[in-house]
């Protein structure tokens, strides 16, 4: 006690930090730290959980670059990604921009947009997935077929499928985006916009020239936010396909879905770690990719 | 910084008209509430099947012509539905608690102590966002069958008990507390840790609700982890078990979105009393950026 | 002093017999199997039996999802903390021995020619090295399960004895709506369910082709008589269609809902269909092929016990494993889940056969095949897609079936290796 009370008030300091940080920084060794390095090893491993591990080298990725399945999970990854992202940042804009100058009902506009993304994401799923039924079980199946139209294979087939799967993906996370969305609208001062009224520019240009420009941490945020989400697609998946996963013919699986089979349906642990090394690489180069392109806009 | 807090609270007001009336305002409305009808459509279609008999289960009539709560009597009746919420509560409440007083404690720390090895702790803590949680589930899977962690509430709450956004969350928000305050503090006789407590965190509240609700949501859904590393049905979260529940009925589509509607109700409602918050609290978090 | 010694002696006794009486220290065992209901309550029961007569052990019994259910079995016991006696698929014994997570069943309690000369020849393939390593309680074939109100509706009388009749009534029993859409489809389908095996080791054979050679280790189905079965499998919906993959979600649940003529299915779906109300069913033995070749697939899960019980527990699941396949038992396990005994004594019997619902299951067995699996939900996968690709993507039955001949020989490469 003597030797803490005759350090100086930096000095006391120092050893307050390292006590706030001491449980915090071996969480973070053990539980993040630690795992991230053992799946790097494991992906130059061979192990079936069962037996004993053994050295492989390169082999995970080789046989990952000469799997047909994994350039086609990869390509869907990219197409949830690429059809995700922007359809839903376009469209949260396109709610919350209006949405923020609408004074009837306000609140409760906004509340029902947000609602969807407080659901469980598996709750929804099934619901989904019951939509998707053909006749005489499916929702919209039985709305077409009501009106004499024949039904749509929603999620039997190789090009509905995936745009099926990603629908839901989209409707949960639209509140969190039109939320922040008009968080960031009001962020910008409104003296900006009188402005520009009195030099009586058209909304357009408002919106092109004050409104977007101001609007880029927002945008910038989401665009990574979002393209991480949908790069880890994964629960939808999993629960609109449990009788052939990732199908038909693998047309919907993403690449943490192939993960999980690799992992715990053929207990390929070591194949699994390597696909999950390719999926950081992947979420590490988007995401510094779009920060850059982002940022360098003038 | 104060402006994000300032623009999230802002968001509680309706809008305050701005300059002339505009004459596209009756359509834009229309279509707004349109979209938003749209939006809650699967909620309310969900709500209905589960109080629909099976005979009419596939009309495509919201309101049922005979209501029934037979589904809930039966699904509840099962008993695991009840075991599974509470399963899912008791994890996300703890973890939430967790993970806020530590990421609090990290972020203070990170902020308003100067000491050499500050940058290099945040940012390798920050580094660790950029780790997928999918490329660690396997070392953790491995890990916990070592340890004896598989299958248990631990099992499933470990990951979670600290995060990283929330650290740098923190951080931010503690930038806003002036040093003035904490320094007062200090020669008031408080130690470092009682300053936190009782001058820092009271100034953050708004910071720290936002980042629980954010982290309780989180773990409310949390689906890939809990599916992985829970054994018996009796530590099933809800996600996992409502999974198990609807590959069980395969027919009984009334039953399936008689789970996924109990799934839901609890969150719906817990949002439409804590709305404001709730709203202000996400805005927060996610403003970070 | 005589006495007080009797006295003692006395006491000696009575407090023997004492902590004899009082249940000497409860071992309690874990017994793991995969979530189906019908299963479920059978192991209840056989549980209760069990434990009645064995007052001294418990047994506790847990069950999983079938998609995670090897996973979780994998992880445990090497941790510790799984079964003590566990129910795996026969096709996964070699991973578990090769994996040390399972031990030989004792000679002494299990010998070999007394089991060679019970049960049926097929479990022969759980013998490694001289020793069983597992037991069935019950087998399992597949039956054609058929609507009576909707053969009734159609004027049909007897369920169909060969394909061309299947194809036929199918027919006469799908029903579409104005638009075209299927309503009740004649005949369920879907390879995700049990037609992969009716494929492989019925259909394959009764056009004239061999699934796999002599030592499981080749496809030998790639052959012109390979792609007629193939055609004949996806004519059914694509040319003839009377029946849709989809429908419903799950061929079982189809047939369940009364909407499907016709469901091939295993003799563990008859549990769940008893329990389904208003749904008049009936079985029939799998119609012959063109040149009137009868063929069946047989299947069983097995018990085991796992490397992690020693001492107590493992006595007490020696214990346990004689009674699950015991007669007693494998009757409860009919009566229950409708799997049929693994014994030809006790299932061929003159009752079993006359029975209108296990009859056709059990002549099944008498010319059913099993196939030796490396990774079945992998094999099944690959007749997903070949299905798939014909219906999906237009491709000739002749290129699919090559295609799914290639895949499965490398699932089948990689695991003899």
């Amino acid at each position: 006690m003597n030797t803490y009370r005759n350090l100086s008030i930096r000095q006391k300091q120092v050893v307050w930090a390292w006590g706030f940080l001491a449980l915090p920084i071996l969480f973070y060794v053990v539980i993040r730290f630690y795992p991230t390095a053992n799946a790097i090893v494991l992906s130059f491993q061979s192990w079936n959980l069962l037996g004993p591990r053994e050295w492989v080298g390169l082999e995970n990725y080789e046989k990952l670059w000469n799997d047909p399945v994994f350039w086609k999970v990869f390509k869907n990854t990219f197409v949830y990604l690429i059809l995700g992202t922007p359809i839903s940042l376009v469209l949260s804009f396109v709610i919350a921009y209006h949405l923020d100058k609408t004074r009837l009902l306000h609140g409760t506009l906004r509340a029902l947009y947000f609602l969807p993304f407080l659901t469980s994401t598996v709750a929804m799923a099934w619901v989904w997935r019951w939509f998707y039924q053909p006749v005489p079980i499916g929702l919209f199946n039985n709305f077409l077929a009501s009106m004499g139209i024949s039904q749509i294979s929603f999620l039997n087939s190789t090009t509905n499928a995936l745009p099926s799967i990603l629908i839901p993906a989209i409707w949960a996370g639209l509140g969190f985006q039109i939320i922040i969305f008009m968080a960031g609208l009001r962020a910008i001062p409104t003296s900006y916009y009188e402005a520009a009224r009195i030099d009586g520019v058209s909304s357009w240009t408002i919106l092109s020239e004050i409104t977007l420009p101001l609007l880029k941490p927002t945008i910038v945020f989401l665009v990574v936010f979002s393209s991480i989400g949908f790069l880890r697609i994964f629960d939808q998946v999993f629960n609109m396909t449990t009788n052939n996963p990732g199908g038909p013919l693998d047309s919907t699986k993403p690449l943490v879905l192939m993960i999980y089979q690799t992992a715990f349906s053929s207990f390929d642990m070591g194949y699994a770690a390597a696909q999950t090394v390719v999926l950081f690489a992947i979420l590490l180069v988007v995401s510094l990719l779009q920060l850059r392109i982002l940022r360098d806009k003038p | 910084m104060s402006d994000i807090r300032a623009s999230s609270a802002s968001l509680m007001q309706a809008p305050t008209a701005k300059g002339p009336r505009d004459p596209w305002s009756v359509l834009r409305w229309t279509l707004l509430a349109m979209g938003a009808i749209v939006m809650v459509m699967p909620i309310i279609y969900m709500l209905s099947a589960s109080i629909k008999y099976p005979y009419e289960m596939y009309d495509l009539n919201i309101i049922p012509k005979e209501p029934t709560f037979e589904n809930y009597t039966y699904v509840l009746s099962d008993g695991r539905f009840m075991r599974w919420f509470a399963n899912s509560f008791l994890i996300a409440t703890i973890t939430t608690i967790s993970a806020v007083f530590f990421d609090a404690l990290v972020g203070y720390a990170l902020c308003k102590f100067r000491f050499r090895g500050r940058t290099f702790v945040f940012i390798a803590i920050l580094s660790t966002l950029m780790i997928p949680t999918e490329m660690l589930v396997i070392p953790w899977y491995l890990m916990s069958k070592s340890l004896g962690w598989l299958d248990s509430y631990w099992g499933i709450m470990f990951p979670g008990i600290m995060t990283a956004f929330g650290t740098f969350l923190m951080k931010q928000f503690f930038e806003t507390v002036p040093d003035d305050f904490l320094e007062a503090a200090r020669i008031d006789g408080l130690n470092e840790f009682q300053i936190w407590w009782f001058v820092a965190l009271p100034l953050v509240t708004p910071a720290l609700s936002a980042l629980a609700i954010f982290i309780f949501l989180g773990n409310w859904t949390a689906f890939l982890w809990p599916l992985i590393v829970t054994n018996s049905q009796e530590l099933y979260t809800l996600p996992v078990g409502l999974t198990t529940f609807s590959v069980e009925q395969t027919v009984e589509w009334e039953l399936i979105m008689t789970g996924a509607a109990l799934a839901t109700i609890p969150t719906l409602i817990v949002f439409l009393v804590f709305q404001r918050y709730i709203i202000r609290g996400v805005a927060m978090a996610g403003l970070k950026g | 002093m005589k006495a007080f010694k009797i006295f003692t002696l006395a006491a000696a006794t009575s407090l023997a017999a004492l902590v004899a009486a009082a249940p000497a220290r409860a071992v309690e065992i874990e017994y793991w199997q995969y979530i189906f209901d019908a299963r479920i309550k059978a192991m209840d029961v056989l549980i209760d039996n069990f434990q009645k007569a064995n007052p001294d052990i418990t047994v506790k019994q847990s069950t999983f999802p079938y998609a995670d259910y090897r996973t979780k079995v994998a992880a445990a016991i090497p941790a510790g903390e799984g079964p003590d006696v566990v129910q795996l698929f026969y096709g996964w014994l070699n991973d578990y021995v090769q994996a040390d997570l399972i031990q030989p069943l004792p000679a002494a309690n299990f010998p070999a020619d007394k089991i060679e000369a019970e049960f049926f020849p097929m479990v022969r393939a759980m013998k490694i090295d001289g020793n069983y390593m597992a037991l069935p309680t019950a087998v399992r074939s597949l039956a054609l399960f058929y609507n009576k109100r909707m053969f009734a509706e159609a004027g049909i009388e007897a369920p169909p004895a060969n394909l061309d009749e299947l194809v036929a009534m199918a027919a006469k029993m799908t029903t579409k709506d104005g638009a075209g859409n299927i309503t009740a489809e004649g005949m369920t389908s879907g390879m995700t369910a049990q037609d992969h095996h009716w494929f492989r080791e019925v259909l394959l054979r009764q056009f004239g082709a061999t699934p796999y050679s002599d030592d499981n280790k080749t496809v030998t189905y790639n052959s012109e008589a390979g792609v007629k079965a193939l055609e004949f499998y996806a004519d059914l919906e694509m040319k003839h269609g009377v029946t849709a993959s989809t429908f419903m979600d799950e061929p079982q649940a189809a047939f369940k809902a009364g909407r499907a003529g016709m469901h091939i299915d295993g003799s563990f779906r008859i549990g769940a269909l008893k329990d389904t109300r208003g749904l008049d069913w009936g079985v029939a033995e799998l119609p012959a092929g063109p040149d009137g070749i009868k063929s069946n697939y047989a299947s069983y899960w097995v018990n085991a016990i796992t490397t992690k019980a020693e001492g107590e527990k493992y006595d007490a699941s020696v214990k346990f494993m004689e009674y699950i396949t015991s007669d007693e038992a494998m009757q409860v396990w009919l009566d229950t889940v409708g799997e049929l005994p693994a014994k030809p004594s006790a299932a061929m019997t003159a009752a079993n056969l006359a029975d209108p619902v296990f009859g056709p299951f059990v002549a099944g067995l008498g010319y059913a095949t099993t196939t030796v699996f490396a990774d079945e939900s992998a094999q099944r996968q690959v007749m997903v897609d070949a299905v798939s690709r014909m219906s999906l993507e237009g491709q000739s039955a002749a290129a699919s079936l090559a295609a799914a001949a290639v895949a499965e020989q490398a699932i089948l490469d990689g695991y003899y290796k």
